[in-house]
């Protein structure tokens, strides 16, 4: 038999060999990811300028800028947060705290976490067929948000569940027992706490959105495009207008695309510093993410 | 209530004996001659069953809740007292396959509680419960105190100042709390929490309130708080408590009823129950001699 002082130095070992392993994983990831940022940044960052940001695209790279990309990507993304965020979230709550829990709403939830698997080409056909051609649309950025709000519908349903499900049914029991009605149980306490779950769902599920190429190419999305869309606010009452959805667009990952199946290396450049701006928007809305969540700790 | 099982004789007798002293001293001076005629009910069972899908949880249970007064429903775990609880304000029905047969009449109007046509949030909104474990919302002291307050529609910021401050007050809260009511409630300690769940029971003014063991979790300091603050409440109040602990039932209530295994064995004033209970069943129980 061993002794203890055998038993515990064999678990130690166990232990370090754990630790050691991870880390080396952990290495191995991060490094990677180090070296690609790296990559991009050093062909990228020389490129970028205001000239960049603010010019059109061009047949002639040193003159060539992603305005309208960029602000085809911050427009399209408005309209898939404005979709799929409320859609999703509604979803969720209705399938775990209003649906009867029998073999439908089993299917249901079986479909939606597969439709999180589905290749986002077939969105793009299934956009292109439906939107594109049969309720006639047009290529728009509204049809690009609905796209990708589509896409990531279900990354939202189920991050909503699974932020619902983690709360104490004590809090429930305590709503209920006060004489609250079940709008009222989900309204003022249960959406509340599972915000910061939401929240991140929604983060996630745009950060995958504001990438996609395949569906966005699928419906029409430009590569060349020498004007904005319609600005959202005007200075004649009622300051805001829609237009902009009906309007074409391009797109930040659609450009890069385009440029770097050019030939020339000095379009690859333009692809890289591209690549950084739209690294740098994602990591903008993760940031005001967490902000958001970090005030709504703050406040609880 | 466990048994040495290597001296069973002496120590039971030592045992009960010790328990009968330590009782029937705590229950000294309750069940005075007008809890004994019986005043008004506020509650009454009358030959309820539950079931838990298949399960017979509850079995013929009649319980009369007397206004105004402390009743105790003790018993060893399973024995559904628990669950005697939460039917009267009907909790059940937020889980499937649950069925009442019967009736708990809630008076002065004699509705039954658990009947089919009742609706259980009419119900919710005049009897109140405090749960085993605190479970506060995460939300501010004062919003958790206000909570049912806004769900009966008071949203009037002086009227709610003013029922929140007496809730917390009635909860012996409100001096430890007045300064950070702005606070998450989830800066309290345990007890604290605990009475803040009273006070947000008893904001909405409850025609009844439902105690679930609610000092199991708390330490003996905060224990004693509790036990005081429902002593009071029954003055104005008609108090529905579960105790695992026999010496709290004896200290604070008026009445008590000994469940075993989804029955009611027996009913009596708590100075009968924990002096000479009518049943030999009850006497092992109250004396720790559980068998």
């Amino acid at each position: 038999m061993k002794s203890y002082s055998q038993i515990v130095q064999g678990n130690k070992r166990t232990d370090a060999t754990f630790v050691a392993a991870g880390l080396v994983l952990l290495l191995i990831a991060m490094l990677t990811l180090l070296a690609l940022i790296f990559d991009l940044a050093s062909q990228g960052i020389p490129r970028l300028s205001w000239d960049f940001l603010t010019n059109f695209p061009s047949r002639r790279a040193a003159r060539a800028g992603i305005l309208s990309s960029w602000v085809g990507t911050s427009l399209v993304m408005i309209v898939t947060a404005a979709l799929a965020i409320p859609l999703g979230v509604a979803a969720g709550v209705y399938l775990e705290e209003y649906a009867p829990k029998n073999w439908v709403t089993d299917v249901i939830e079986i479909n939606v976490t597969n439709l999180a698997g589905v290749p986002s080409i077939i969105y793009g056909l299934l956009a292109l067929g439906l939107f594109v051609y049969g309720l006639n649309m047009g290529q728009t950025v509204l049809v690009a948000g609905m796209v990708l709000a589509l896409l990531i519908l279900p990354i939202v349903i189920v991050a909503t569940r699974e932020g619902i499900r983690s709360l104490p049914q004590s809090m429930r029991e305590g709503s209920y027992a006060l004489g609250a009605d079940q709008w009222q149980t989900v309204s003022r306490h249960i959406l509340p706490s599972a915000r910061p779950a939401i929240l991140t769902g929604a983060i996630v599920g745009l950060s995958r959105a504001i990438g996609e190429t395949a569906p966005v190419i699928t419906i029409g999305a430009l590569t060349f495009i020498a004007f904005l869309p319609p600005s959202p606010v005007q200075d004649t009452i009622p300051f805001i207008n829609f237009d902009w959805l009906e309007s074409p667009f391009s797109l930040l990952p659609i450009q890069m695309f385009n440029w770097i199946s050019r030939p020339q290396a000095s379009f690859h450049v333009n692809a890289a510093a591209a690549g950084l701006v739209l690294l740098s928007m994602t990591l903008l809305m993760n940031s005001v993410a967490i902000y958001i969540r970090y005030r709504l700790r703050k406040v609880l | 209530m466990t048994v040495d099982p290597k001296s069973p004789t002496t120590s039971e007798s030592q045992r009960g004996s010790m328990n009968d002293l330590n009782l029937s001293q705590l229950v000294e001076g309750r069940g005075d001659a007008q809890a004994e005629t019986g005043n008004a009910l506020r509650a009454d069972v009358q030959n309820l069953n539950f079931w838990y899908g298949d399960f017979q949880a509850l079995k013929g249970i009649n319980l009369p809740v007397h206004d105004k007064k402390v009743t105790a429903l003790i018993g060893a775990s399973g024995c559904g007292k628990s669950t005697l609880l939460r039917c009267f304000n009907r909790m059940h029905d937020l889980y499937r396959n649950n069925r009442y047969d019967g009736a708990i009449n809630l008076y002065p109007e004699g509705d039954n509680i658990v009947g089919p046509k009742t609706d259980p949030m009419l119900i919710r909104l005049r009897v109140g419960m405090v749960f085993q474990k605190p479970n506060p919302f995460p939300k501010s002291i004062y919003e958790n105190v206000a909570a049912g307050l806004r769900i009966r529609g008071i949203n009037k910021r002086s009227v709610l100042d003013d029922k929140v401050e007496a809730a917390l007050t009635g909860a012996a809260l409100w001096t430890e709390v007045k300064d950070r009511l702005g606070e998450s409630a989830y800066g309290l300690s345990g007890g604290q929490q605990q009475r803040l769940c009273i006070a947000r029971a008893l904001a909405p003014e409850p025609e009844l309130l439902l105690l679930d063991e609610p000092t199991s979790a708390l330490d003996p300091i905060a224990t004693a708080k509790v036990e005081d603050l429902i002593e009071k409440l029954a003055d104005t109040i008609t108090i529905l408590i579960v105790t695992h602990n026999m010496q709290q039932a004896a200290r604070i209530s008026d009445h008590v009823g000994y469940m075993h295994l989804g029955e009611m064995v027996e009913f009596d004033l708590a100075s009968r129950i924990f002096v000479k209970p009518q049943k030999e069943q009850t006497r092992a129980y109250v004396t720790g001699r559980f068998g």
